[in-house]
C-alpha cells in the first residue's frame, strides 16, 4: 500500500529498520530471556539519531511530529516490542515538557533526551489510578522553594533506568483531579526510590517499577504548566502519543504476518509446504489484511494528530484500539499458522504474542477507550438534535 | 589528526559478470556497496577524529557511480569525500590504482593517517594499501587490529599476524591496512544521511590530478588478467550407505583395492 511518505519519512523508516535488524534481532530472544534492560540498543538508537525524531529543531532534535515517532515505533517492534516501548515512552515522559514547558526547562532537558544521554519517563498510575486515572494520591504539597511529594507510582515504563521523570501529583488535593499537577523528577532526587521491578508476561525487556516518593523535595522551576492543570495536560497527551501505542501493535503484528508466512513456506506437510494449504491460505490472508488496515488508521491518526486538529480523541482512540486488537489476533494466529514450532521460546512468535498483550491494555484499556469513542458519539448526537 | 579512508565500492553480490574482452569486472547495474574491510578503516578514521578531532576525508577510485559509496561515507562520519574518475582510470590493476590515489593524496597534501582495509571483496588482492606507502615514500604497517596511542607524531598499533600480535611504532604520517577485528562500524545516523544527501563531492580526473596519463588505468597497469575460469573438479566422492559397519568395510575394501592400506 502507498502510504505517500516524504523522503525523510522513508529515511527515518529505513534506518529504524537497519537498526532493528542488524543491531536488535540478533539479542531479542535473549533480551526478552533475561529481562535486562536494553542499554546497548538505546546507545544504537541514540547514535542513529532516533531520540531526536520526536524533539522540536531548536532543541537538537529533527522535529518530527506522531507520524515520524509512529514510523520508528512501528519499525522497532517489528523485530522487538520491549525495545519500541523503552523507546517510545522516551516520547511520553518529555512530551508535556515540549508542550507546557517553560523555555528554561525546555533547553535545560531536551538537547539530552535529543542525544540519548538521558531517558525519560512518564508517570500517572497508581495502585488507586489505573483506568480511573483522576484518582491519584500523589501528593505535592507546597513549601519554601518548592514541592514536597510523598506517595507511590506503579508500573512505570523505563522505571529505574530513565533520568527525567514527569510525575503527576495533587498540588491540592482538596480539588481532586482539578488539583494535579504535572511535576519533573530527577533521578537521584533525594526521597526518591524504586520498587522492585515487575516480572511481566511480554515485553520483558523492558523496566517496569514502583516510583516511591518520601518527603521527596523539588524546586518550585520542576513544575511544568500551571499548577492544577495536570490532569487536563495528561488526558491531551494520551490523546497524542496513542497512535505510538498504535503503531507499536502494528508493528509486532508485521513481524508475526512475516514470520508465519516465512513458516508457511518453508514447513512441509503431506508433500508440499503449508502455504499451499487452502486452509492456512485463509488464515495468512486474512492477517496481512487486518495488518494494513491497522497500517492505514495508525498513520491517518498520527496525521490528524501532526495537522493540529483540536477534537482527535476519537481517531486517536481508535488507531490504538484497532491496532492492539489486531496485533493480538494476527500474533494468535502466527503461533497458530506455526503450530508445536510456533509454540516453542526458540521461535520468536510466542514471544510477539505475549509482547502484543499489553497494547490492548496501556495507555488506556480498549474499554476505556471505547467508552471514551462511545461517548464522543453521543456528544455529537446530543448536538445535532 | 586528518585522515584519509581509501575505499571502494564493490559488487554487493557474489553473482557478478566477467566482461570477456578485458576479463574485469562488469559493474554496470548490480547491487553495490562499501567494500566491507573499507567500513572498518572508515569507522577507525571517524573514531580518530572523535578522539584527536581534525577531519576524515574519504576516497574512492570508480565509476560516476561510485559517488553513492562516498554518500554513504558521509553519512557515517566522513567530512568530505572526494570521487576518482576518469575514463583514462578504466581497467586500473592495484599498481595505476595506488598511482592515482597517490596523486589524489599529493593534491590534499594535509594528512597524518591514510588508512585502507585489508583488502577488497572483488579484487581480494590486499595490495594497494601497501603500494600506496611506497609510492607516497611513507611508513606502512597492514592487517592493524588495534591503535594503541597516538602522541608526538608518532602511532603505536597492534598488527595481527598469524599467531599473535606485533607491537609497532612508526613514524607519522603513516599508511595503514586494519583488519575486522579493529572495530564494530557504527550504522548511519539520521543526521548523517541528510548531510550526506546535500554533500557537495568533488570528482578529479586526470586533469585536475595533474598526474601522467600513461601511468593510469588499463595503460599504465603492469599486470592484465587474461583468463578468468573456475578450477576443474579433479576430486570423486562417493558416501556410503547402510549400517556402520558395512560402511566401514566398504571403505577399507576401497583403500586396499586403491593400494592405500
Amino acid at each position: 500500500m502507498e502510504y505517500f511518505l516524504s523522503e525523510e519519512q522513508k529515511t527515518i523508516k529505513g534506518l529504524a529498520r537497519r537498526v532493528a535488524e542488524e543491531r536488535i534481532l540478533p539479542v531479542r530472544a535473549e533480551l526478552d530471556e533475561s529481562e535486562e534492560f536494553p542499554w546497548a540498543i538505546m546507545k544504537d538508537l541514540a547514535d542513529a539519531d532516533m531520540f531526536r525524531v520526536f524533539v522540536p529543531e531548536e532543541y537538537e532534535g529533527l522535529g518530527g511530529g506522531c507520524l515520524e515517532l509512529c514510523l520508528v515505533v512501528e519499525e522497532l517492534a517489528r523485530v522487538c516490542s520491549a525495545v519500541a516501548a523503552s523507546y517510545a515512552v522516551n516520547a511520553l515522559g518529555c512530551f508535556t515538557l515540549m508542550e507546557y514547558g517553560t523555555e528554561e526547562q525546555k533547553r535545560k532537558y531536551l538537547p539530552d533526551i535529543a542525544a540519548g544521554k538521558r531517558l525519560a519517563a512518564f508517570a500517572i498510575t497508581e495502585p488507586t489510578a489505573g483506568s480511573d486515572a483522576s484518582n491519584i494520591k500523589t501528593t505535592a504539597e507546597k513549601v519554601e522553594g518548592g514541592y514536597v511529594l510523598n506517595g507511590t507510582k506503579q508500573f512505570i515504563t523505563n522505571g529505574g533506568e530513565a533520568e527525567i521523570y514527569t510525575v503527576m501529583a495533587l498540588t491540592d488535593k482538596t480539588r481532586g483531579a482539578r488539583g494535579a499537577s504535572a511535576i519533573l523528577v530527577e533521578k537521584d532526587t533525594p526521597g526518591f526510590t524504586f520498587g522492585k521491578k515487575e516480572k511481566k508476561m511480554g515485553i520483558r525487556a523492558s523496566a517496569t517499577r514502583e516510583l516511591i516518593f518520601r518527603n521527596c523535595f523539588v524546586p518550585e522551576e520542576n513544575l511544568i504548566g500551571k499548577p492544577g492543570l495536570g490532569f487536563i495536560q495528561a488526558m491531551r497527551l494520551f490523546d497524542k502519543s496513542r497512535p505510538g501505542i498504535g503503531a507499536q501493535a502494528l508493528g509486532v503484528a508485521q513481524g508475526a504476518l512475516e514470520a508465519a508466512v516465512d513458516y508457511a513456506q518453508q514447513r512441509i506437510q503431506f508433500g508440499q509446504p503449508i502455504i499451499s494449504l487452502p486452509v492456512v491460505q485463509d488464515i495468512l490472508a486474512e492477517m496481512a489484511i487486518q495488518v494494513e488496515a491497522a497500517r492505514a488508521l495508525v498513520y491517518a491518526a498520527a496525521r490528524m494528530v501532526d495537522s493540529g486538529a483540536k477534537k482527535i480523541t476519537e481517531g486517536s482512540a481508535m488507531s490504538k484500539v484497532f491496532a492492539s486488537d489486531v496485533a493480538m489476533k494476527v500474533t494468535t494466529d502466527a503461533v497458530q499458522i506455526c503450530g508445536g514450532t510456533g509454540y516453542m521460546r526458540d521461535f520468536p512468535v510466542e514471544k510477539m504474542m505475549r509482547d502484543a498483550k499489553i497494547t490492548q491494555i496501556y495507555e488506556g484499556t480498549n474499554q476505556i477507550l471505547r467508552n471514551a469513542i462511545a461517548i464522543e458519539l453521543r456528544k455529537r448526537k446530543a448536538r445535532t438534535e | 589528526m586528518n585522515v584519509i579512508v581509501c575505499l571502494k565500492q564493490v559488487p554487493g553480490t557474489t553473482n557478478v559478470k566477467i566482461d570477456p574482452q578485458t576479463n574485469t569486472l562488469i559493474r554496470q547495474g548490480i547491487e553495490t556497496i562499501i567494500n566491507p574491510f573499507d567500513t572498518y578503516a572508515l569507522e577507525e578514521g571517524v573514531r580518530l577524529k572523535e578522539r584527536f578531532g581534525g577531519k576524515v576525508t574519504a576516497l574512492s577510485m570508480g565509476p560516476p557511480q561510485a559517488e553513492a559509496a562516498l554518500r554513504e561515507a558521509v553519512s557515517l562520519g566522513a567530512d568530505e569525500a572526494v570521487l576518482l574518475s576518469d575514463k583514462a582510470f578504466a581497467g586500473a590493476d592495484t599498481w595505476a590504482t595506488a598511482y592515482t590515489l597517490a596523486g589524489a593524496i599529493n593534491k590534499l597534501e594535509q594528512y597524518d593517517i591514510i588508512i585502507c582495509g585489508r583488502q577488497t571483496l572483488d579484487g581480494d588482492t590486499g595490495q594497494v594499501g601497501p603500494e600506496l606507502s611506497e609510492m607516497l615514500e611513507v611508513p606502512f604497517v597492514a592487517y592493524v587490529s588495534q591503535i594503541e596511542e597516538i602522541a608526538d607524531g608518532q602511532m603505536r598499533v597492534q598488527r595481527m599476524v598469524e599467531e599473535g600480535h606485533e607491537l609497532i611504532e612508526t613514524p607519522l604520517p603513516a599508511v595503514i591496512t586494519v583488519v575486522k577485528e579493529i572495530n564494530v562500524p557504527r550504522l548511519p545516523s539520521l543526521r548523517g544521511i541528510m548531510k550526506s544527501k546535500s554533500a557537495v563531492i568533488p570528482v578529479w580526473g586526470v586533469q585536475e590530478l595533474g598526474i601522467d596519463q600513461g601511468r593510469v588505468g588499463l595503460s599504465g597497469s603492469f599486470t592484465k588478467v587474461i583468463k578468468v575460469f573456475f578450477p576443474q573438479r579433479v576430486c570423486q566422492s562417493e558416501i556410503f550407505q547402510g549400517e556402520l559397519e558395512t560402511q566401514v568395510e566398504c571403505l577399507f575394501s576401497r583403500l586396499k583395492d586403491a593400494g592405500l592400506v
